[in-house]
């Protein structure tokens, strides 16, 4: 047990450098808005595949709602900041919380369908959510909710991110988490092994939409605005694509997958018209030759190296 | 002899079909018995009413004079009831010690937010865990594969697992479904001995599906017979040997 | 509202969510033919609808056809678009995990919608009135000739489609895949043969809808079909998915009730009508209208 805990103190140490040096590019100026932006957008876009990979990766249940999530941290921070000025750390509390208990209340009865019927409801709901919103003339409406203050700093984006990872990670290395991967790998056996399958899904889907909230809060407070036109199921898309993308079931995958197509995606917005055509491509490209995704559900890791690159390939390729 | 199980007048109809009708059993602590019957007898289905994977639509089941019925299948489990399948689900992309831990999660007190930010119980409890599962598997032969994926395993050994796992739940009552199916007689005799022997070591009753019956007749104690749903017999090895309508049942098979 | 004129709004509402559910059928059917066939539930289908408005608009002004030879046009270009796209995005995924198809799907579908951004602009365009529009008006119920128009068309592509899967060898092979694909191989049957079959009929039937669109709003963009795409895979999903007839009724279900939502309540809420419906089905009966429920073998 004492290495774990070594192994947990060196990934923050690594952290911590890694924080450092970016800050401090930052700080002098070698890194440019342009690149500051997307790297606020790059962190969120880790939480909120982190977080969707503990529904769809971990505990097998398909969900391409997300963006629903996000939207409901993104205006209930913004109504704590902008509507009662209350300070930005109760807004990602409460933005946190309640997409949560949303996600709780939407996971309770619905959690109960499979495969592609879960998928299509909670696209669904995910809608449902983003029209509501739409008619709410309080946040705005069709028009959005303006004049958020940007408190969203590198520093809080950076933190939350990396507290969200070992978070999840801890959740997979514990009795809950395993009561999760048992729900994926075989429903009716976990039910025979005394788990209730139905409250870890929800627990699951409750987590995943809890940060996915935070994820919201975070990018209201960095782009000013929460519009309901940001929180289309293409978003839903968008974040499911980064899992997949990544592996899915894969922690590291996640990460990977949400920091490449943010970067693919930044590196392209110099050609605006062909932008979205070459990630398609990309995309398609890469699922016909990794259809598990980069990783498999394999995690990367400095093993994976000292063994050299071959094994890494076929540590990923055995799924 | 203290009772474990009992099966009062239980059916299960689908639709218009009677799959199992007015079926009664009883099982006693310590005892293993054998439920037996041709292919589609409704051997399974009456597993599956046992283990709360259907609701009986007739009938009671009551396990230590606590009613079964309309009980999800992990409030079975956790009554101490635990099974295996016919078709094994292992938690095949899992390696072979989580498969373990997780019949013992159960067992586990710490909570969430001890396990998330990993502080109080967690650590002892998971060191816990982590021994009974090792130990258990060394039980079984299993512990060289503890780092497998269960799925890499070899068939029979995937059989023992199955096995190991339903016992880490710790059960007063172990169901198997058909845990000789696809071995070789060798690998059956061999099974028989272990689930003998699980019986005495773990202190606890089994209750045994088989279609073959001569594989049952050497190890239970007592024998129910499924036919067409219906239970045609009951009795001693001996007795169900001799029977009369047992031998019509699996008209032509040799019955040793 | 008194009775009489409530009852004369609900008939319009009525007529107008028949001709609107129509599309919808249209567009439903390639939904539950390629699931039912693949079990791929395939976002790109809705842009296969935009494409097919675009070859419409492009038949008739660019080509100068009249209406008729410019949706076969359209119906014919859109299914070998179907063809291509299955061939070579789909076919070489054919073993892999389905998420991953899925994902697929929706690089495909970005890649129409911004490819023809890329081409056309993202600017709408206007769809030449190929019709003198008259509109009839019956005690007080206005009907125009669009709407006659695409009830017609949907309602001979329909029995076409219907005619097809039930009383030729391709249709009975159709079924056969999408029974038991495995089965349906050792049998003789040119399974991949059948699936791009199968994509050239579906999305020449969503061709069909875009050009019938076309020709009702004058307006098409590259960016049409995610709407429609949505509420045809749900109106597939309400009708039972994989099953045809389901489709049909789930895609004149919807517009109705679309029509209906906006008609007496607000059309903000249109969207949010359609996919409540989808959830209500999807807790009551997952399995749709017309479907049966299958439980897991335990």
């Amino acid at each position: 047990m004492n290495s774990i805990k070594k192994h947990d103190l060196a990934t923050l140490g690594a952290c911590a450098v890694l924080f450092a040096i970016v800050q401090t590019l930052l700080f002098v100026d070698f890194i440019g808005p342009f690149w500051e932006l997307n790297i606020i957008l790059i962190l969120i876009n880790v939480i909120l595949s982190v977080s969707l990979n503990l529904i769809n990766g971990y505990t097998g249940q398909f969900s391409i709602g997300h963006a629903g999530f996000l939207a409901v941290g993104a205006y209930t921070g913004a109504i704590i900041t902008v509507k009662l000025g209350l300070p930005f750390e109760l807004a990602l509390v409460v933005g946190t919380l309640c997409s949560a208990l949303l996600g709780f209340l939407i996971g309770l009865p619905t959690l109960r369908l499979n495969g592609d019927y879960l998928a299509i409801a909670t696209l669904g709901l995910g809608e449902i959510i983003r029209i509501c919103i739409l008619n709410i003339e309080y946040v705005g409406g069709a028009s959005g909710l303006m004049g958020i203050p940007r408190f969203t700093t590198f520093a809080w984006a950076f933190w939350i991110t990396v507290f969200i990872i070992f978070v999840i990670k801890n959740f997979k290395n514990s009795a809950p988490g395993r009561c999760c991967l048992a729900i994926r790998e075989n429903e009716i056996a976990a039910e025979t092994m005394g788990i209730d399958t139905t409250k870890y899904k929800v627990m699951a889907f409750t987590i995943g939409a809890g940060f996915a909230g935070t994820a919201g809060v975070l990018f209201a407070h960095y782009f000013y605005i929460a519009h309901p036109a940001s929180f289309t199921f293409m978003r839903s898309f968008d974040i499911l694509t980064m899992v997949v993308l990544g592996g899915l079931g894969s922690m590291t995958g996640a990460i990977t997958g949400a920091v490449l197509l943010t970067a693919i995606s930044a590196v392209l917005a110099e050609y605006p018209e062909w932008r979205m055509v070459i990630y398609s491509l990309t995309l398609i490209i890469l699922m016909i030759n990794r259809p598990q995704g980069l990783f498999g559900s394999k995690e990367l890791s400095l093993k994976m190296f000292r063994l050299g690159g071959s094994d890494n390939g076929r540590a990923t390729e055995s799924k | 002899m203290e009772e474990l199980l009992k099966v009062n007048d239980v059916s299960m109809i689908f639709g218009g079909l009677r799959a199992v009708s007015n079926f009664t059993m009883e099982i006693n602590k310590g005892e293993l018995v054998g439920l037996i019957g041709p292919n589609g007898a409704g051997k399974t289905t009456a597993f599956n009413m046992l283990t709360g994977v259907y609701d009986p639509s007739e009938g009671e089941i009551t396990f230590e004079g606590k009613r079964v019925n309309g009980k999800k299948p992990y409030q079975v489990t956790a009554m101490g009831m635990a099974r295996t399948f016919q078709n094994i689900r292992l938690f095949s992309e899992l390696s072979v010690i989580d498969n373990v831990k997780i019949a013992y999660n159960m067992h586990i007190q710490y909570s969430l937010a001890e396990a998330v930010c990993r502080f109080g119980r967690y650590f002892d409890e998971e060191e816990a865990v982590t021994k009974k599962a090792i130990e258990l598997l060394k039980i079984f032969k299993l512990d060289r594969y503890q780092d497998e994926m269960a799925k890499n395993l070899p068939y029979g050994e995937q059989r023992r697992l199955e096995i190991a796992r339903a016992l880490a739940t710790e059960p007063k009552l172990l169901l198997l479904d058909e845990p000789a199916a696809g071995m070789n007689p060798q690998e059956t005799h061999e099974l028989m001995e272990m689930i003998r022997w699980i019986r005495k070591e773990f202190d606890l009753s089994v209750l045994l599906i088989e279609h073959d019956m001569s594989l049952v007749m050497g190890v239970c104690e007592r024998i129910y017979v499924l036919e067409y749903g219906f239970c045609i017999a009951n009795g001693l090895p001996e007795e169900i040997k001799h029977n009369k309508r047992v031998i019509e049942a699996y008209l032509g098979e040799e019955v040793s | 509202m008194d009775m009489g004129s409530f009852a004369q709004q609900f008939a319009q509402q009525l007529i107008n969510g028949i001709s609107l559910g129509s599309i919808y059928a249209l567009i439903a059917l390639g939904y539950t033919m390629i699931y039912g066939i693949i079990k791929l539930i395939n976002f790109a289908h809705g842009d296969i609808y935009m494409l097919g408005a675009y070859m419409g608009f492009v038949a008739t002004t660019m080509l100068g056809l009249s209406f008729v030879p410019a949706l076969i046009f359209a119906m014919v270009a859109a299914g070998i678009a179907g063809i291509i796209i299955e061939r070579v995005a789909y076919r070489p995924m054919r073993n892999a995990p389905r998420i991953a198809i899925l994902i697929t799907a929706i690089g495909v579908s970005f890649f129409l919608e911004y490819g023809m951004i890329l081409i056309a602009t993202p600017q709408p365009r206007t769809f030449p009135a190929v019709f003198e529009a008259s509109v009839y008006n019956f005690y007080g119920l206005i009907v125009n000739s669009q709407q006659i128009l695409i009830l017609v068309i949907s309602l001979v592509l329909m029995a076409g489609l219907t005619y097809i899967v039930n009383h030729t060898k391709v249709g009975k092979a159709m079924r056969a895949v999408s029974f038991d694909a495995d089965a349906a191989r050792l049998m003789g049957i040119d399974i991949d043969k059948i699936i791009s079959m199968t994509f050239a009929l579906g999305s020449s039937l969503a061709a069909a809808a875009g050009v019938l669109v076309g020709v009702y709003y004058n307006s098409i963009d590259p960016l049409m079909g995610m709407m429609p795409g949505l509420k045809a895979f749900i109106a597939a999903v309400l009708g039972g998915i994989g099953i045809i007839p389901g489709a049909m009724l789930g895609g004149v279900i919807m517009g109705i009730v679309e029509a209906m939502v906006s008609g007496f309540f607000s059309s903000t809420f249109r969207d949010a009508a359609s996919f409540v419906i989808l959830i209500l089905i999807l807790l009551y009966r997952p399995s749709g209208i017309l479907g049966k429920n299958v439980k897991e073998k335990v």
